[in-house]
């Protein structure tokens, strides 16, 4: 078979994707000044103000002085590898972005552009795939840095990922035997609406446990507060980007946050019904007016969850490592496949 | 052991309940505290803008006073450059001349008069030693440089100008 892809496909394709990658980096931007603000407010402080009105050109300010710092690759380091480190997780980070459904279908002149740059019918085991990448790139800027703490870092990173990935996947194994697909634009389309038939059509109401393991575990894939053991300050100063300086250190802290959105968003569309809003269906306007709400809604929620994952940052202090490995095995392991078991019961009791 | 104050608290070692290895109701509950710090009041003064008061008792910058008629009190006698427990007093007395005396309140007067602000420690003995009311700590403190020259202050930094003189810019 010949695939038929025309220009215009094309030209469409990659306007979706710069756009895409546009917006996750610029949110990924905006959301170290936003932990920054979140920090600053729980701590009763005011936050970075200066730069800007607001201080909203701090990001900006950060960026210019990682970049205009000196670059250091210490002589003992693989260099190759010690370059691919940080390469690798900021690609990981901006690849996810391209099987999330960002918002309904436009009509423009008679064309139909999907805001989705692949709807692929195994979207989710492409963001595993993906998500599980993202790893190396922590594994090996940690190897190559040639560094105890690095190294130290770096086998905590994977050893995390690891055992944490499983229950995700098992939580995520809940949510597929109600949805019974795992193409990610069919999951959204089936979370319709908010309310419908006497409950509520998200995710996060019809699988709860399933979804506050997923909540867990992407805290935990994205290295962030309760699970930050790869590059704890205080034991391994800094982990796997201890030898890190300049703009791959700023790629390494920045990959953190593009995976925050990315996981954010990832979340919102499975468990709170991405482009989807209630009382969409009766607002009585037309179907691009209802998209762009849509995408309105979701980058709501994404900033919802953002804001969550800097809530817990600054609230609670970080796992210790025998801790993380016991909450993952023999906590969220076994719930996540007692949820599989419960909601395999009620899905038989619901469809016989 | 007995314990060193009275607030000190014994260590609770008892395992985890159930409940509590769950984490999760205890980490809502922190949640719960971090919200209500978002609406507190900040803490923080906005520097430049805005200035903490200082006490009434503070003690800053010295000056060198003026008596009623806008001469010098100091006599460079000394005696602060004596009390100061950090040395950072030095000066040279001179006689005055003939038809000095609008300039100068007696006889004697300092002729040089140099406080390092480096050393000072701001106690305030000088005020204290002074006989003639000449020198008073004022509520303000030495501005930030980067180079050491600029701390070591001199007479016509010390000295308040006189009604109707510009008031001497600090230095840089």
């Amino acid at each position: 078979m010949i695939l038929q892809i025309g220009t215009y496909f094309l030209v469409e394709k990659f306007i979706l994707i710069a756009i895409v990658l546009a917006i996750s980096l610029l949110v990924a931007m905006y959301s170290t000044y936003a932990e920054r603000k979140v920090a600053a407010v729980i701590q009763d402080r005011l936050g970075p103000n200066r730069a800007g009105p607001f201080g909203i050109l701090q990001p900006l300010a950060d960026g210019a002085k990682l970049f205009f710092k000196e670059e250091i690759i210490p002589s003992h380091s693989t260099r190759f590898l010690f370059i691919l480190g940080p390469s690798l997780a900021m690609l990981t980070a901006c690849m996810t972005g391209a099987v999330i459904p960002w918002g309904d279908s436009l009509h423009l002149g008679g064309h139909v552009v999907p805001l989705q740059v692949a709807d692929v019918n195994i979207g989710i085991l492409y963001i595993f795939g993906v998500v599980s990448l993202g790893v190396y790139g922590i594994m090996i800027g940690a190897w190559a840095s040639n560094n105890k703490f690095s190294l130290l870092g770096g086998i905590r990173a994977a050893s995390q990922i690891i055992s944490y990935e499983l229950a995700m996947g098992l939580a995520l194994i809940a949510l597929l035997m109600l949805t019974g697909s795992l193409s990610l634009n069919d999951i959204v389309r089936q979370q319709h609406g908010f309310w419908k038939g006497g409950y509520f059509t998200w995710n996060a109401f019809r699988q709860p446990v399933g979804f506050l393991i997923f909540l867990v575990c992407a805290f935990a894939e994205c290295n962030r507060t309760p699970f930050d053991l790869a590059e704890c300050e205080n034991e391994l100063v800094n982990g796997y980007h201890t030898e890190y300086s300049s703009m791959k250190l700023g790629f390494y802290l920045f990959a953190e946050y593009v995976n925050m959105f990315i996981s954010s968003a990832v979340m919102a569309t499975l468990f709170f019904g991405g482009y989807n809003f209630p009382f969409m269906d009766h607002l009585g306007l037309s179907a691009n007016w209802i998209t762009v709400l849509g995408v309105v809604a979701l980058f709501l929620k994404i900033g919802l969850l953002i804001f969550l994952f800097m809530w817990v940052r600054w609230t609670i202090p970080r796992f210790r490592y025998d801790q993380l490995m016991k909450l993952g095995w023999k906590m969220l392991i076994p719930l996540a496949l007692l949820n599989i078991l419960v909601t395999g019961g009620v899905a038989l009791y619901f469809n016989h | 052991m007995q314990a060193l104050t009275d607030r000190a608290m014994p260590v609770d070692r008892r395992p985890l309940n159930f409940w509590e290895k769950m984490y999760l109701p205890g980490i809502f509950k922190g949640m719960a505290i971090t919200m209500r710090h978002i609406f507190r009041k900040k803490a923080t003064i906005s520097y430049p803008e805005q200035k903490r008061p200082f006490s009434p008792v503070f003690r800053g910058l010295q000056i060198l006073n003026r008596d009623e008629e806008g001469r010098e009190r100091c006599t460079a006698c000394g005696l602060c450059a004596v009390a100061c427990p950090a040395e950072a007093i030095t000066m040279e007395g001179a006689e005055r001349k003939p038809g000095e005396e609008h300039l100068y309140r007696e006889e004697k007067y300092a002729a040089k008069y140099e406080i390092n602000m480096l050393r000072c420690i701001f106690c305030g003995f000088c005020e204290e030693a002074c006989p003639k009311d000449a020198i008073y700590l004022t509520e303000t403190f030495a501005p930030s440089s980067f180079e050491r020259d600029h701390f070591i202050y001199g007479k016509e930094d010390l000295l308040i100008p006189l009604p109707g003189e510009e008031t001497k810019t600090p230095r840089p």
